[in-house]
């Protein structure tokens, strides 16, 4: 990529990020039924109270002009009351946001070690069987729903073997006080590596079932890069000079075959939003993407609208960054 | 003078393409058993040993037949909750798997290819709002935007069909307007344009064969997908309701009895895995059978 192309990009995205509003501001907008039925579902409000409450969330006005305001709010947080809690939407996301994003970056940190040593080792030694392995758990990888993947993981290392709790986030008795929001932080500064302990045997099974298959992917990237990069004169020269093998495939070769893994990393943290709500589902995790499908069943609207904003909107920005790290890390691009 | 032997005609594309194919034996092998999947799904009623939503509680949860505390023999591979017959509802779920993934991928790619013929020719405003449409869509993991939109509109079976088509047209979106940028460039495009034909024409007589063979490619590979969301729907809720029988939601069904009945989530999951890994095997196949140079885009 470019450094013209890199440009074009920084001008499409407020483009696309607009779009994204139209997209999500028209799901909502357009479904049947009115919020305003919903909210008054269990009480027994007169005709006028509902027109006012609707005057008051501005659904008698144009569409347009809604559209508008709901951008403006937006653009500051304001998603306006969650139905169910009866509170801040901005506020009930806050609060589940760390859920989520610990179990977003530890999912990544299992993809990366699992990956990196896979594909080196299949780039080293091509059309070895670990390398045919490798084609095979990826294709593997691609075809297996996660959901199931989760199940069977619990079947197999909570139901049977035992050696991991079946879900949830954390026992009973090991909480301690809410600090950042990130467990694994909290009950370090509370002092409790027994509480670290537990809150990581609880992360253990939702992170491999969203890391997995995204090792499986990213492995892929990184042998066919490490399988171009050592192909290179450089890595040849590298080798002539009489640097050691070690040397060379981790100093000089990796780096440059990291470029396309991270710029993939990147892209599939965004999917790993997606599959957040799935495995969040599974595991009973008190994160983003299950307060999204309980709020789905509880036609909690304002919540669900502005998590798919907020989804859609860090996928974008995760592309974006994609685009700038390649352009940023890939020397033939630099400028 | 004297007679020649007759020399065999030369073969189509197509024809050394599906050549090419048949000598793919895991292509093959895994063609078969898709095909075997959708043999079960059309003729579900007649092959499926017992009614898929016939419940019997006293049937609850009974083990598949090589289970030593199998109680119910007919039932080969146990029951549910309800006590309906496993067996059945995998052979009738294939059904809806299948179904929702034709005609998603088949929606999709009719107008995918059409978006795709007229931003990549005609260029312009229709390419502009075309192109911002797709990069928009792109915007959304694929997953929240069908939960977002099957939240809004409900679950059911059309609704399913509608969300995903909205988002999938993209991808052969993307690949014909690619191949279209390209052809417009070449010789017979330019002859016909000389020749006077309309750009109707042109986009449908004269590119259209040409990117087809892409958009087959395309759209193998991305049933494979479609049949993954439809499952994850359903396993959330959001798919097709009682008692159609999709293998998400019997995935779903199994939860709250994974100690004692390993089976009821299990079997399903099978099902789906088997399917579309055979999908993804085929649709490798037929990539490097009928267009070798689509070896990037999935």
């Amino acid at each position: 990529m470019s450094f013209s192309r890199v440009l074009e990009r920084l001008v499409q995205l407020p483009i696309v990020l607009l779009g994204v509003s139209v997209i999500v501001f028209g799901m909502m907008a357009l479904t049947p039924g009115d919020p305003v039925e919903i909210m008054l579902a269990d009480q027994r409000a007169t005709e006028e109270q509902a027109a006012s409450l609707r005057r008051d969330l501005g659904l008698d006005r144009p569409i347009a002009e809604r559209f508008v305001v709901f951008l403006g709010n937006a653009a500051t947080g304001d998603f306006g009351i969650s139905f169910f809690h009866r509170r801040p939407v901005f506020e009930v996301i806050a609060e589940r946001l760390p859920a989520t994003i610990e179990l977003t970056l530890v999912a990544l940190l299992v993809a990366v070690l699992v990956a990196v040593p896979l594909g080196v080792a299949a780039a080293v030694k091509r059309d070895s069987w670990l390398d045919r392995a490798l084609s095979a758990i990826s294709l593997f990888g691609v075809s297996l729903p996660g959901f199931w993947f989760g199940i069977l993981l619990i079947l197999l290392f909570a139901v049977h073997l035992g050696w991991f709790p079946v879900g949830g986030r954390i026992p009973f008795g090991a909480e301690v006080p809410r600090l950042t929001g990130f467990l694994l932080i909290d009950t370090l500064a509370a002092g409790r590596p027994d509480a670290f302990l537990r809150a990581l045997s609880h992360l253990a099974l939702p992170a491999i079932t969203l890391g997995l298959p995204t090792a499986a992917l990213l492995a892929r990237v990184i042998r066919s890069a490490m399988a171009e990069v050592l192909a290179t004169d450089y890595v040849l020269f590298a080798e002539a000079k009489g640097l050691s093998r070690r040397r060379v495939l981790f100093l000089h070769a990796l780096k440059n075959a990291l470029i396309p893994a991270v710029t993939v990393l990147a892209i599939e943290t965004g999917s790993l939003l997606g599959g957040n709500m799935i495995v969040e589902t599974v595991f009973g995790w008190p994160g983003l993407g299950r307060l999204v499908v309980e709020s789905i069943f509880a036609r909690n609207y304002p919540l669900v609208q502005a998590a798919v904003l907020l989804y859609a909107v860090t996928y974008v920005l995760l592309n974006f960054c994609a685009d700038l790290l390649y352009a940023a890390l890939n020397p033939k691009v630099r400028l | 003078m004297s007679a020649s032997v007759a020399e065999p005609p030369p073969l189509s594309p197509t024809a050394l393409a599906l050549r090419r194919l048949a000598g793919n034996r895991t292509a093959v092998a895994a063609s078969l058993v898709v095909l075997l999947f959708v043999l079960l799904a059309v003729f579900a009623p007649w092959i499926a040993p017992h009614d898929p939503a016939d419940a019997d509680l006293f049937r609850r949860l009974c083990a598949p037949a090589w289970a030593a505390e199998n109680t119910e023999p007919g039932y080969w591979l146990g029951c549910d909750a309800l006590g309906r017959d496993i067996l059945s509802r995998l052979i009738h779920g294939a059904r809806v798997s299948l179904s929702v993934a034709a005609l998603v991928v088949c929606i999709a790619a009719v107008i995918g290819t059409l978006a795709g013929l007229a931003a990549g020719y005609l260029r312009g405003w229709t390419d502009t709002i075309v192109s911002r449409l797709v990069d928009t869509l792109l915007g959304f993991p694929y997953l929240v935007f069908a939960i977002g939109l099957m939240a809004m509109m409900g679950p059911g079976l059309h609704n399913i069909v509608l969300a995903l088509v909205l988002k999938e047209w993209v991808f052969t979106c993307r690949v014909v307007r690619g191949e279209t940028l390209a052809a417009r460039e070449q010789d017979y495009v330019e002859a016909a344009r000389a020749l006077g034909c309309t750009p109707r024409h042109i986009m449908l007589r004269e590119i259209l064969p040409n990117v087809l063979s892409p958009v087959l490619v395309v759209a193998t590979f991305r049933m494979a997908y479609v049949i993954i969301m439809e499952a994850s729907l359903s396993f959330l809720g959001l798919g097709v309701q009682p008692p159609m029988p999709s293998w998400g939601s019997m995935v779903a069904d199994g939860r709250d009895f994974l100690v004692d009945a390993w089976w009821v989530s299990t079997l399903p999951g099978i099902c789906i895995l088997a399917l579309v890994l055979s999908i993804n095997l085929a649709s490798q196949g037929m990539r490097d059978a009928f267009d070798p140079r689509l070896h990037q885009s999935s």
